[in-house]
């Protein structure tokens, strides 16, 4: 009985750790339980249920569209505002939630963390992963609107995927920093919102990156939101940004967050249980 | 091979330093309530605040589990048994030292973690199993044997938010129960339900550790600890002391802890093992045993008074304010709580003296623990000192007749013999 057994050695782990991301994938459905959990969990008890997900890109699309698009009559690339405004709403809104969550995640499951060991990483994987639900339920209501509208996607449609798994990258790289930083400083708490709304000003949401200078759009693109969104844009209502550079910068940005968050994540990890 | 092989592990906490908490500090000081409050004071006043403390909750502990073996691990409070079951179970990390694992390990610190109020028994049993270490597949196979154990069946659809504590603790307990690794590290998950249910939990970690597995255990429950485990080890603030077969192991774990008292004697208190939230202390002690005055003996048979003094922050009605003896051997015997009888304490702020009479002690000659308890009527702990003094009773010689029996047992009883004769058939 013993002979495959595994053999765990238990010792003071010093320096950085690797990411044993093989242990992460022996927890593969612990990693699917707590999706599950979260996403049945998140809207019980609220008279709107899912429609939440709908309701809150959907009002601040209609917001801008007032403020941005009629009264300060910012450029839109040529489409109707409304779809400018959804079609980077809708990643956007997954990408902010899916931070948030993950920010708060482990300051959230206290008890399993001093009571269970797993690999720690399914915590704020889990709370962005359960946003996907959300997105999903917010992109049949952007279809809507360009059936509407009377757009048709060309076959850059299939982008969508990758520049959706470019917003995973992004919200779950920045969740590992936030959620290991929150273990020990519950300023994080404070810092998250605010950060959330600079960072939707700081992304070309309410306006185009083509009203910035050729030359600085590449710098802009270090954050990787920018990619995304024009990604987004691009692929479903065909903008003509051609954002593939601007993409591709992103991609390595959001990279070295997601590379930088799980090795620093993993270095804390060890004295979770006993600081959080 | 062993299971496990702990080579001198050692913990380290840091406190007084910003990020350190109360849990860990709880934990780390050998948790006098007293010493608790007198470093929260510290920290409001804030002295001690950037002062860089470290206090070892575990230091240079070896030993070594062989398959199949059922272990027990006892000490006092704040004695490092559960920082010791954390690191085994690899939620923390040691600070030196080393441990090695051969085999599938399994670990209850806690029942019902991670279970959603929101979500009902059904999802949960599936959520919890998969946290503390279930396959989907092996839950499903299970799934009907966990809820008829947990006597949920007719609302296993039901949000968990609707279920009595009875049934929560029951399903939490159910499904931890069907957790089978080959090591098993349980951490006090026995004290849950009523009686009823308590006796069966007791019958399946019988069942565990008699199947062959490796089982650590924490608990505080010495009958328990001796029923299911072969060796024992006890830790001492931090250091392993004693460790071989469990019966000697409890019995030193007990003398050392108890203040012997003689009838009459006033026994202090301010230093006891204690636990509660400290609204109210127990002070001092001391019990006399005889009808004819403060000097006497305890004896089967007689009345057993204890007199105790009680330290009151405000004014305060205590629901339950109980005495309760154990044998030697940490078990249990005799319980006399108010709450049982629906009658309250009241008391006055300052000091307050308590006289509680047991009109007739039932006890064999032998040496017994008295502890004081003193909480609300929902189980919350004002006060508990487990050990507050040991005490002889003595042979009665004046009312009894006879010879105490080589082997006789805890507790005296009224019987009568009669004899008749049998017609026989020839």
């Amino acid at each position: 009985m013993m002979d495959h057994a595994p053999i765990v050695h238990i010792r003071p782990g010093r320096g950085w750790a690797s990411l044993e991301l093989g242990e992460l994938w022996r927890y593969r459905e612990l990693l699917y339980f707590l999706v599950w959990r979260d996403i049945k969990v998140r809207y019980k008890q609220t008279a709107l249920g899912a429609s939440w997900a709908v309701i809150q890109p959907f009002g601040t699309m209609v917001v801008f569209s007032l403020f941005f698009g009629r009264l300060a009559g910012i450029p839109s690339d040529g489409v109707p505002y409304p779809v400018f405004a959804y079609a980077a709403l809708v990643p956007w809104t997954f990408f902010a939630q899916g931070l948030s969550q993950s920010a708060n995640s482990l300051v959230a499951s206290q008890d399993l963390i001093r009571k269970v060991y797993f690999p720690r990483l399914a915590i704020p994987a889990a709370a962005v992963l359960a946003g996907l639900v959300d997105f999903a339920i917010a992109f049949v209501v952007l279809v809507g609107m360009m059936v509407y509208f009377g757009i048709t996607p060309t076959q850059q449609v299939v982008w969508i995927i990758p520049l959706l798994g470019l917003a995973f990258i992004t919200a779950l790289g920045v969740g590992l920093w936030f959620s290991a930083l929150n273990v020990q400083y519950r300023d994080v708490a404070y810092i998250v919102p605010f950060a959330v709304q600079f960072w939707l000003f700081a992304t070309p949401i309410a306006y185009p990156s083509s009203l910035l200078p050729e030359q600085w759009r590449l710098v802009y693109s270090l954050n990787p939101m920018v990619g995304v969104v024009e990604g987004f844009r691009w692929a479903l209502i065909g903008t003509e940004t051609a954002p593939g550079p601007m993409v591709l910068v992103s991609a390595a940005a959001a990279l070295a967050i997601l590379i930088g968050g799980a090795f620093y994540f993993r270095r804390m990890e060890r004295t979770f249980a006993d600081t959080i | 091979m062993p299971s496990i092989s702990v080579e001198s592990l050692g913990k380290r906490y840091r406190i007084g330093e910003p990020g350190s908490d109360y849990t860990t500090l709880k934990e780390a000081l050998t948790s006098s309530a007293r010493g608790l409050a007198a470093s929260a004071r510290s920290r409001l006043r804030g002295d001690g605040r950037r002062r860089r403390e470290h206090i070892w909750a575990l230091r240079n502990v070896s030993f070594d589990v062989a398959p199949g073996e059922a272990v027990a691990v006892i000490g006092a409070n704040g004695a490092g048994k559960s920082t010791l079951l954390k690191i085994l179970s690899r939620i923390t990390e040691p600070t030196e030292g080393r441990a090695t694992i051969r085999g599938r390990v399994g670990s209850l610190l806690e029942v019902g973690t991670g279970f959603h109020p929101e979500l009902t028994g059904r999802e949960n049993t599936y959520l919890n199993g998969a946290i503390i270490g279930m396959t989907r597949r092996e839950i499903a196979r299970k799934f009907d044997e966990i809820v008829e154990f947990a006597e949920v069946s007719r609302f296993i659809d039901t949000p968990v938010k609707r279920y009595s504590s009875g049934m929560y603790l029951r399903l939490a307990f159910a499904v931890a129960a069907h957790l089978e690794p080959e090591i098993l590290i349980v951490d006090e998950v026995l004290a849950v339900g009523d009686a009823a249910f308590q006796k069966k939990c007791m019958g399946k970690m019988g069942d565990v550790a008699q199947q062959g597995r490796t089982v650590m255990f924490v608990s505080h429950n010495m009958d328990a600890v001796q029923r299911l485990c072969s060796r024992g080890i006890l830790l001492e603030s931090g250091n392993v002391v004693a460790q071989g077969p469990i019966a000697a192991v409890v019995a030193r774990y007990l003398s050392a802890r108890d203040v012997e008292s003689a009838p009459g004697e006033w026994v202090d208190l301010a230093a006891a093992n204690r636990t509660g939230d400290g609204e109210a202390r127990f002070a001092r002690v001391r019990y006399s045993g005889d009808d004819a005055g403060p000097a006497g003996n305890a004896y089967p048979h007689g009345r057993l008074t204890v007199e105790m003094e009680i330290d009151a922050e405000h004014a305060l009605t205590v629901e339950s304010l109980a005495a309760g003896v154990w044998s030697a051997g940490g078990v249990k015997l005799v319980n006399a709580d108010t709450v049982a009888r629906g009658w309250t304490v009241q008391l006055r702020p300052g000091r307050n003296r308590v006289v509680l009479s047991i009109d007739e002690l039932y006890l064999n000659p032998g040496s017994y623990r008295l502890g004081l308890w003193m909480g609300s009527g929902l189980g919350a702990a004002y006060d508990y000192v487990e050990s507050a003094f040991r005490f002889d009773v003595v042979p009665a010689g004046t009312r009894e007749f006879g010879v105490t029996p080589a082997k006789d047992g805890l507790v005296p009883c009224a019987f009568r013999v009669a004899v008749d004769q049998v017609p026989t058939l020839r």
